[in-house]
């Protein structure tokens, strides 16, 4: 079994100037590893939507890669989403699920079933590549053919679960931080700072 | 009665018009004419969705990688998609247009379908902004939709309230050969 750190540090190592779309409990790990934080973006106002979210940017920026740092219970609840992005086939989206089986965030409940295979769903829907680890060597050794094969690819990560049993803080600055890191990836792919205040939290 | 006609051709017209670069859809009724006319117009890309929860977050991403999408999804689409209107559309200040099919307006005489009865209690519940569409003239408000969009950052609906009409094909024009 893999931990949350050391399968964030692995993949930081190769990530190259991917942007990255991160939720639940690897965000913290990410953010901690991530040398690029400004092609980072962290959806925790949004859950199950960061595969939808990442599928956009890499139609509309096909040159660079996506990585979409997805969890299963978040995948569990926009499972459609894999035959969507299989359909639009975008060659530059590796979508990397972070399995521990739990509800991590709100204390560690278990998802309906554990025996899903997200690699097998994702090559059913028709991915170009699938992929399941459960020990770090494995996944560390494998990552650049991965990475260098054309996607979308579904990279299964067998994790140690860690629930959060204190709860997770909700303030303004917090709310705030999606809306600020996506109008920094606007500006940062497209050279252009043009997306103003919108929303309650700008 | 519904007197005027909504043609599929005028409305991406206004698409074009207004440089739209990807439609994000999963179909409906309403709607279904609208997709062939689509299919056909080479500057704009459909990306079909499996469920319409996904349509505002791929659109988010497609804006924020510079390119200029809309979404097309039914009213009881829109309310499956409530989470990602307010998560990755209100929430974030997203400049959105949504053509939203209105299944079930009473234009078309009393409906107790509960998706029209509820579409715009709902979209002022949400604080969307919206136009109703019945026919080609009232298509001037499109630019409307887009224009405030811009200027306030936040998703705009343009309720679309009849049936696309079905664009006579090349068979039907010649006197239906085949």
């Amino acid at each position: 079994m893999i931990t949350y750190f050391d399968a964030c540090r692995v993949l930081n190592q190769y990530r190259s100037d991917a942007v990255s779309i991160s939720t639940m409990t690897q965000t913290k790990y990410w953010n901690d590893v991530s040398k690029q934080p400004d092609l980072d973006i962290s959806i925790g106002n949004a859950m199950s939507k960061a595969s939808s979210l990442a599928l956009g940017i890499a139609l509309g920026a096909p040159e660079r890669q996506v990585l979409c740092l997805d969890a299963d219970g978040s995948l569990l609840m926009n499972f459609g989403s894999l035959a969507t992005i299989a359909g639009a086939a975008p060659n530059n989206f590796y979508h990397f699920v972070f399995n521990n089986g739990i509800y991590g965030i709100t204390g560690g409940q278990p998802l309906p079933t554990v025996e899903v295979d997200y690699a097998k769903a994702a090559e059913a829907c028709g991915y170009t590549g699938s992929y399941r680890f459960s020990d770090i060597e494995s996944l560390d050794s494998s990552l650049p053919q991965i990475l260098s094969n054309p996607g979308p690819a579904l990279i299964e990560i067998i994790v140690k679960g860690e629930p959060e049993h204190d709860g997770v803080d909700q303030t303004w600055e917090s709310n705030a931080k999606m809306p600020m890191q996506l109008r920094a990836l606007r500006k940062n792919l497209t050279g252009v700072d043009d997306w103003g205040p919108g929303g309650p939290f700008l | 009665m519904i007197n005027g006609i909504l043609h599929p051709k005028n409305v991406v017209a206004q698409l074009v018009e207004q440089n739209v670069s990807h439609y994000v859809t999963l179909p409906d009724s309403e709607t279904a004419h609208m997709y062939e006319a689509l299919m056909a117009e080479p500057s704009i890309t459909v990306v079909p969705v499996s469920r319409e929860g996904e349509a505002i977050p791929v659109a988010a991403g497609l804006f924020i990688a510079g390119q200029n999408p809309i979404i097309s999804i039914q009213n009881a689409g829109l309310y499956e998609a409530g989470d990602s209107l307010r998560g990755l559309g209100l929430g974030i200040g997203l400049p959105l247009v949504m053509f939203i099919g209105y299944r079930g307006h009473n234009r078309k005489g009393d409906t107790p379908d509960t998706a029209a009865v509820m579409l715009e209690p709902y979209l002022h519940l949400w604080r969307v902004d919206y136009f109703v569409i019945e026919s080609d003239e009232d298509l001037d408000r499109v630019p409307l939709a887009f224009d405030r969009a811009k200027k306030t950052n936040q998703p705009v609906a343009l309720a679309i309230g009849t049936e696309y009409a079905k664009e006579p094909s090349i068979d039907s024009i010649m006197g239906g050969a085949k």
